[in-house]
């Protein structure tokens, strides 16, 4: 996994709510045995007109925030599937960072799995950057991840809050496969118990 | 004495493998379903890596979300993609050990319908698929939800989740339901009161006589529409139902096993004063069959209902949400629901596609036909329940009726096979999803029950099953 310590980029308004993971990354594209590849199918259904042209409106086809790392969204964000074509999507397409006042739960989950950092803030603040991120180009924001700090584009800094297991995960790109595989002695013996007490469980 | 507990804390606190410094739990997994769409890069994910499947006998696969639904699926496959991501599971499934049960046997279907029909999904037991209606198992007192790739490759390696513990919601109803409400209809409402994000971050238990009289059927799709209202799982205490269904299903176990394992089971309920961190008492008299009329489920009124407008709203992305939705649907403020006329007709998925749906609907449309108008199609959710709605007789009254009678799968719920609603094509669907191009791009979908959707294809309209 990439790992995620600090990153400076032109934020992109999104002021939508209930983005679900359909319009993230339509069904069609979920036909894929990669993880790679996805990003220009990342919000295609809103993204392309039905030509397969750009659609000009949406937001990541404006000159400004081609390059945007960042996207502050409405509140209950990646709602619907478990997709991690989502993430793995968004990601592709050059986004590092999704900033709204709530996720929902799998898909904040499948981010940190991806290097996507997902942050929650309050809504009167989500307010605030989003006007911030209108801005086009000059809508640069520092994110850091050690220091838990947004730095908006006129320099006021914001504190935001990250479980402590995933802020380590990230910022080390470390897979928490290899860590669980760790404990293989504590699963095993966990196993021994659950099998004298459940052997239905069990083979 | 230790202190109450609820069904959630019990199942928790029975699987845990330890507590870790970062206040998150390693948690164990009894039982993991996969298929064709979210394991390929879990499986190459352990192929790269060189690591083992810890269980293989804890995992079980079937072909669902590809799978075409017409007669000839044997020989046709809709696309070259879903030709390599169905040979994809059957290979890796060969390769790791795990049971694989191909698309041409009688037990292939839906994840979320073979599970427990196989009796590989049992009470108290810990269970996770690629796929975010494994909350659908939660009607059996099980731990279940949906999980990403990662995720999966973490359970296929270490037979565990690193876990925060959740918030316990429960969601209390009690009393009868009126004429023509179903479990579908209390699904949405509940939805349409709490928000597709009122379960975020919690595990929602059910509670009270409404739940408990539901069948097994009745309470899987409340449980499967946990997710709509953001919930990762849902939850309901095991009782005799639940154990005269598991019975006799080909995993469950048999004789004294059997009886040891219901004597474990009945300690799966509340204590009397365990704490939830919320509770929601709602009013089963409120509550008349349902229909969304939007792109979320939320977004959901009683059929006797018309269009909503935003007129009102004053917070700006609720109004340009509603606006938007209106625009997609193409329907106007002030519209009756029930004078909306659909093009097709979707009865199936984990949401709605066993038997006790089947018999709905034939009771709906016996002696009765689909309207010209309207292309009606019924996919049953396996082919253990197609061959049983078969033995009853239901398919007879189905082809009579005009239906198109099909192979099982999950089909027209999110169109990954040929299934597809054509653009600015109206559905009356009994899924789960009325997103934007859930259904096929620029499909509109309105989800219902599966009586409302029978009887949306006799009429050819969105009609109130209860003047039917």
């Amino acid at each position: 996994m990439d790992k995620f310590t600090s990153i400076r980029a032109v934020a992109a308004p999104l002021p939508m709510i209930n983005v679900d993971t359909d319009m993230i990354i339509p069904q069609e594209h979920l036909k894929t045995i990669a993880r790679s590849g996805l990003g220009k199918y990342a919000f295609s259904n809103i993204r392309y007109n039905d030509d397969g042209s750009e659609n000009a409106d949406f937001i990541l086809n404006q000159p400004a925030y081609r390059s945007a790392e960042i996207l502050i969204a409405g509140e209950n964000f990646g709602c619907g599937s478990s997709r991690e074509h989502a993430p793995w999507a968004l990601m592709d397409l050059g986004l590092k960072c999704v900033i709204a006042p709530s996720f929902a739960d799998i898909f904040y989950g499948n981010c940190f799995k991806n290097g996507l950092l997902p942050i929650k803030l309050p809504q009167p603040i989500i307010d605030e950057l989003m006007k911030d991120a209108e801005r086009g180009a000059n809508a640069i924001f520092t994110v850091d991840l050690e220091n838990l700090e947004i730095t908006r584009p006129d320099g006021d800094v914001i504190k935001f809050e990250i479980d402590g297991f995933r802020q380590h995960c990230l910022i080390n790109g470390l897979d928490d496969i290899g860590l669980t595989i760790e404990k293989d002695e504590k699963i095993s013996i966990f196993e021994d118990q659950q099998k004298a007490q459940q052997p239905w469980l069990y083979k | 004495m230790s202190n109450p507990r609820t069904l959630y804390d019990k199942i928790w606190d029975a699987h845990v493998v330890e507590e870790q410094q970062s206040g998150n739990s390693l948690i164990y997994i009894d039982r993991h379903i996969i298929h064709e769409v979210t394991s390929p890069q879990a499986f190459e994910g352990l192929r790269v890596a060189g690591r083992p499947l810890r269980r293989p006998d804890a995992i079980l696969a079937v072909p669902d979300h590809n799978v075409p639904t017409t007669a000839d699926r044997a020989t046709r496959v809709d696309s070259i993609e879903s030709k390599t991501q169905l040979d994809a599971l059957e290979r890796n499934c060969a390769e790791f050990g795990v049971e694989y049960i191909p698309m041409m046997d009688a037990r292939q279907g839906i994840v979320h319908i073979i599970g427990p029909e196989q009796g590989f999904t049992l009470p108290g037991t810990t269970i996770v698929c690629g796929d975010s209606h494994t909350s659908t198992h939660g009607a059996f007192g099980a731990l279940a939800f949906g999980i990403g790739t990662s995720e999966v490759e973490h359970v296929m390696a270490t037979q565990t989740l690193i876990l925060k513990r959740s918030k316990n919601l429960r969601i209390d109803l009690s009393g009868d339901l009126g004429l023509g409400v179903t479990a579908k209809d209390v699904a949405l409402a509940i939805i349409g009161t709490i928000g597709t994000a009122g379960g975020t971050g919690s595990v929602i238990e059910f509670t009270g006589s409404t739940f408990r009289d539901l069948s097994m059927e009745g309470r899987m799709t409340v449980c499967n529409m946990a997710i709509e209202a953001g919930a990762r799982a849902g939850l309901i205490e095991p009782d005799e139902k639940t154990y005269e269904y598991v019975k006799g299903k080909p995993k469950a176990p048999k004789g004294a096993a059997f009886e040891m394992a219901v004597n474990y089971w009945n300690s799966l309920k509340s204590d009397e004063g365990a704490k939830y961190d919320k509770e929601i008492f709602i009013d089963v008299a409120d509550i008349v069959p349902q229909v969304t009329w939007g792109t979320s489920p939320e977004d959901v009124l009683p059929i006797t209902g018309v269009v909503p407008g935003a007129d009102n709203i004053s917070d700006p992305e609720q109004k340009a949400s509603i606006e938007r939705a209106l625009h997609y649907m193409g329907l106007k403020p002030g519209e009756k629901l029930t004078d909306l006329k659909v093009d097709k007709v979707f009865i199936g998925s984990c949401t709605n596609g066993r038997i006790e749906d089947m018999r709905a609907v034939a009771e709906v449309v016996k002696g009765r036909k689909v309207a010209d108008t309207v292309d009606a199609l019924i996919v049953p959710g396996s082919g253990l329940v197609r061959l049983q709605a078969e033995e009853e007789g239901l398919d007879k009254i189905f082809i009579e009726a005009g239906f198109d009678w099909r192979e099982p799968g999950c089909s027209m719920c999110l169109g990954m096979n040929a299934d597809r609603l054509k653009p600015g094509e109206r559905c009356a669907s009994t899924s789960n999803r009325n997103f934007e191009g859930r259904q096929g791009p620029s499909s509109r979908t309105h989800l219902v029950s599966p009586a409302m959707a029978a009887a949306a294809a006799i009429t050819g309209q969105l009609t109130d099953i209860r003047e039917l």
